[in-house]
């Protein structure tokens, strides 16, 4: 068991680097907020990968860029500006609320209140609805006669 | 209570050519976010010569034709003919920006095929690349005579591509 264990390990580990040879900062506050950063952004080469999964090259020149923008201090804000600056909002995979993805943003919202308005006067249709036309309620025996008398 | 019938089929009449249109763009391509605003300043060595400098201020006060390039580019191949006929017009400096690739195999290219460039820079790290937002050679750049990117290109230029999207931009300039 020990030794399929260790042999797993010893083919499931080096996988883990795939990407990058090792960590890329030595303090772990920064690894995670890099970390963070490339998986938020698209690689613009293969676009339905995150610079974290992928291996192009553009991906590698990016993740290299966002290291450097890192050790050089740059707050997260500031490397999604970077990126956006030269690839359009696109780049990122959550757009940032602006005057252009506002739609974008609310569209759910919208759909959801037009779905309600849609729903309440449905509902209240229906309520204003009287059950029956005479206001008596038919029974059982009385609707199966009138079901199966049907011409 | 026409409204009922009629609330459908305008919504239906409305995403209907919002799909057609959704469905005719080609999502791998990404307008640039540099269109109508400064082009970003760039200074690199020359791909004949590291000790000489190519630098965006070589064709300040004029047009210029940026084309990102590399020999590993496919769709550089199919256009190459169309830069060296452009070039031969003489109509607009074209600049190369040899991205990413090897400084011999560049030369090399060149030497074979016909060098359209009246200067090559050489980016060897792509980081010139990533200030232009380049993410799939070729890309061809239209800078104005201030400094703005007129129009950008998004894969192998022909000639007709020229005709339409570019000569107008630069003729709209040129009337002011």
């Amino acid at each position: 068991m020990r030794t399929i264990a260790f042999a797993l390990l010893v083919v499931v580990a080096p996988l883990a680097f795939a990407i990058d040879a090792g960590t890329a900062f030595d303090d772990p506050e920064l690894q995670a907020r890099y970390e963070e950063i490339i998986s938020e952004v698209r690689c613009l080469q293969c676009q339905n990968e995150s610079l974290k999964d992928s291996n192009a090259f553009l991906a590698t020149d990016l993740r290299r860029e966002i290291r450097r923008l890192l050790s050089e201090g740059k707050s997260n804000a500031e490397i999604y500006d970077f990126l956006v600056q030269r690839y359009g909002e696109f780049a990122l995979y959550r757009p940032r609320m602006s005057g252009k993805t506002l739609l974008l943003w609310l569209a759910p919202l919208l759909l959801l209140g037009a779905g309600a308005v849609v729903v309440i006067r449905v509902v209240r249709d229906r309520m204003a609805m009287p059950l029956e036309a005479d206001g008596e309620v038919e029974t059982d025996d009385e609707r199966q006669v009138r079901v199966t008398d049907r011409p | 209570m026409m409204l009922r019938y009629l609330l459908p089929i305008a919504a239906f009449a409305v995403l209907i050519p919002v799909f057609l249109i959704g469905l005719n763009r080609d999502p791998s391509k990404i307008p640039s976010p540099y269109l109508n605003k400064a082009a970003p300043a760039f200074e690199l060595p020359s791909l004949e010569d590291p000790e000489v400098t190519v630098s965006s201020s070589d064709y300040a006060g004029e047009f210029a034709l940026v084309n990102a390039w590399a020999t590993w580019c496919v769709g550089c191949r199919h256009e190459h003919e169309v830069l060296l006929t452009l070039a031969e017009r003489n109509d607009v400096p074209i600049y190369g920006l040899n991205w990413r690739d090897s400084r011999a195999d560049a030369l090399q290219w060149l030497d074979q095929l016909g060098n359209p460039y009246v200067a090559s820079a050489y980016d060897a790290d792509g980081k010139v690349g990533i200030d232009w937002g380049v993410y799939m050679a070729p890309e061809t750049f239209l800078v104005g005579p201030d400094g703005t990117v007129l129009h950008k290109h998004l894969g192998p230029l022909t000639l007709e591509i020229w005709e339409r999207d570019f000569v107008p931009k630069i003729n709209a300039v040129r009337g002011d």
